[in-house]
């Protein structure tokens, strides 16, 4: 039941909002406001001394309404998200004495990584429920457990120890001044990639809201890379792991055996 | 100077990496053991996740144990015959253990298990030593002769069937306990990361009576196979060898080893085997704490859906 309720929510807004906005705005409505953005870069390479990166995002408003501009009602948010995958959270309980992991819950199709960059505090920026309905904000990320649910509060728990373990690591982080306007029209956004960022195809998202609601959205790939030999490295252990176990015991053979060559004592 | 682990994901300061293999081939060298036991521990307190630090250190035994081997079979101190015996068992150990490994992940629960099985073993295995060291210090100090086994001895041990003739060994010996003895260790090194000398020298003297000058080297003929069926079949399955990591405690590691030697021929044999004794209970007593001490953060996220 708890689930349904942001989706109605929305639903309901999604009626109302048209009403509402035409009354005060009716000139301006027939020049549609438009969004455009731009990355520094469309990959990042993780090289053997990767510590982290920085990404750019440019972005322009197009068409904006002046007077929207002149009183700051304009929000950007722009967002990094790392690729899907099943995420099992695990929580520790003493038994005998010895802390070990009793109950796990998995979330379906979480991102890996997700940063996040926003000219305010974006719960000032749009509504909880709606933020809720399109996924924008480490809080409102849908954890979607599956299988069977014990109760609302060990739910609650587990999403909590996710987002906090997510924080903590540094794959999910927020700056809530990430996002600065450089010119009435023009933004930038900086977004910070941690040094374990998992590498494959990443979503620059960029939400667009004019007075507490979103009027647009645009996306780009950045694709995360491993380079040279990490990227060799890697492609051999999961493409051809009884090639890369042949080359890790022979690297070993030849390290040992070189060593009681070297330093033979006669 | 940070270097990035490719199979681990992620940045280590190489010059602990490096130290690490040192300190560890130092005193592997010194004490004469493979040191898989210490690499596999102090690899996971560097926040290493576990599944790599076994898995990787099984492949650094590989190189340790390898140079020791070439020596004894130089002197020829190595039963080859004895030694295959042993690796069938072990090999067969080492293949259960894998999959107990695979399934103990899924399960969530593989951190908990290496830790346990390393305080047990180690907790054991420490206090016996110490005890049989702190006994012949004591011996020693009072002038008295060691006590040397009676020769001739029987024990259960010698009733088993399937007897076979080790020529170099001069036994006559149960092909049974040998092949147990081998896969009871194999099971250690793919669920442990270590070679296993330090259960299987002890077993093979004074539970098979096998003459103490050749149990090193035959011991270590079948770490050397062991462990390099391990890195294979962890690489194939787990994929949780680090090459990159691997490289590094192994260059390391050979190079410390060879000081270790040096300092270790000046401590006498009692000495130095309450060394080792006090060190293997810190460690097992490092990782017990870890266990029973309530942690900062009882949750923890891992990648992937796993079957509950």
């Amino acid at each position: 039941m708890l689930r349904l309720a942001p989706l109605v929510i929305a639903a309901f807004l999604a009626i109302v909002s048209p009403t509402s906005a035409q009354v005060p705005f009716g000139e301006a409505s027939t020049v549609k406001e438009g969004l455009e953005i731009g990355t520094s870069t469309s990959e990042i390479a993780i090289t053997s001394d990767f510590r982290g990166a920085d990404l750019t995002v440019f972005g322009a408003l197009t068409n904006a309404d002046e007077l929207f501009l002149a009183i700051g009602q304009y929000d950007v948010i722009v967002t990094l998200e790392g690729p899907r995958d099943y995420a099992t959270v695990r929580r520790k309980e003493r038994v005998l004495g010895i802390w070990m992991n009793t109950n796990s819950m998995t979330f379906e199709l979480v991102p890996e990584s997700y940063s996040l960059a926003s000219t305010r505090e974006i719960d000032t920026i749009d509504e909880e429920p709606s933020l809720n309905s399109i996924g924008v904000g480490i809080n409102h990320l849908a954890l979607t457990p599956t299988g069977y649910i014990g109760n609302a509060v060990d739910l609650s728990d587990f999403r909590d120890a996710y987002r906090r373990l997510k924080l903590a690591s540094g794959l999910y982080q927020r700056d809530t001044s990430g996002v600065r306007f450089v010119s009435s029209s023009l933004f930038r956004a900086s977004l910070r990639l941690p040094a374990n960022i998992p590498d494959g195809v990443h979503t620059v998202r960029a939400y667009l809201f004019k007075g507490r609601e979103l009027i647009h959205e645009r996306e780009l790939p950045l694709r995360v890379v491993k380079t040279g030999l990490e990227q060799a490295i890697t492609d051999t252990a999961h493409n051809r792991p009884i090639t890369y176990g042949f080359l890790c015991v022979m690297i070993a053979v030849i390290t040992g055996w070189g060593a009681s060559l070297i330093f033979r004592k006669d | 100077m940070t270097v990035y682990l490719p199979i681990a994901e992620l940045s280590v300061n190489i010059f602990i990496i490096l130290g690490m293999g040192a300190a560890v081939g130092f005193l592997s060298g010194m004490f004469g053991v493979g040191g898989g036991f210490l690499i596999t521990p102090l690899l996971i307190f560097y926040n290493i996740p576990p599944v790599v630090a076994v898995a990787t250190g099984a492949n650094q035994v590989v190189a340790s144990s390898i140079s020791g081997a070439i020596s004894h079979f130089r002197r020829g101190t190595l039963d080859m015959k004895l030694g295959t015996v042993l690796l069938a068992g072990g090999l067969a150990g080492a293949t259960v253990g894998i999959w107990i490994f695979s399934w103990l992940r899924r399960l969530g629960q593989l951190d908990l298990f290496v830790s346990l099985l390393y305080v047990v073993l180690l907790g054991i295995v420490g206090s016996l030593m110490l005890n049989e060291s702190v006994r012949a210090l004591r011996r020693s100090a009072r002038n008295e002769p060691p006590i040397t086994k009676r020769p001739g001895q029987h024990i259960w041990v010698h009733r088993l069937p399937f007897k076979m003739r080790f020529k170099k060994s001069k036994i006559y010996l149960s092909a049974v306990p040998v092949v147990v003895l081998g896969f009871a260790i194999g099971i250690l090194t793919s669920i442990m990361g270590v070679g296993g000398g330090f259960i299987m020298v002890p077993a093979m003297i004074y539970l098979l009576r096998i003459p103490t000058n050749v149990v090193v080297g035959t011991s270590l003929f079948q770490i050397i196979f062991v462990t390099a069926y391990t890195t294979m079949v962890q690489a194939a399955t787990n994929y949780s060898v680090d090459i990159v990591l691997a490289s590094i405690l192994m260059v390391a590691g050979v190079i410390g080893a060879q000081y270790g030697v040096r300092v270790g021929q000046k401590l006498r044999g009692e000495q130095l085997r309450a060394l080792l004794a006090l060190l293997v209970l810190a460690v097992g007593i490092r990782l017990a704490i870890a266990l029973v001490i309530k942690p900062e953060e009882l949750y923890s996220v891992a990648v992937g859906a796993f079957a509950n």
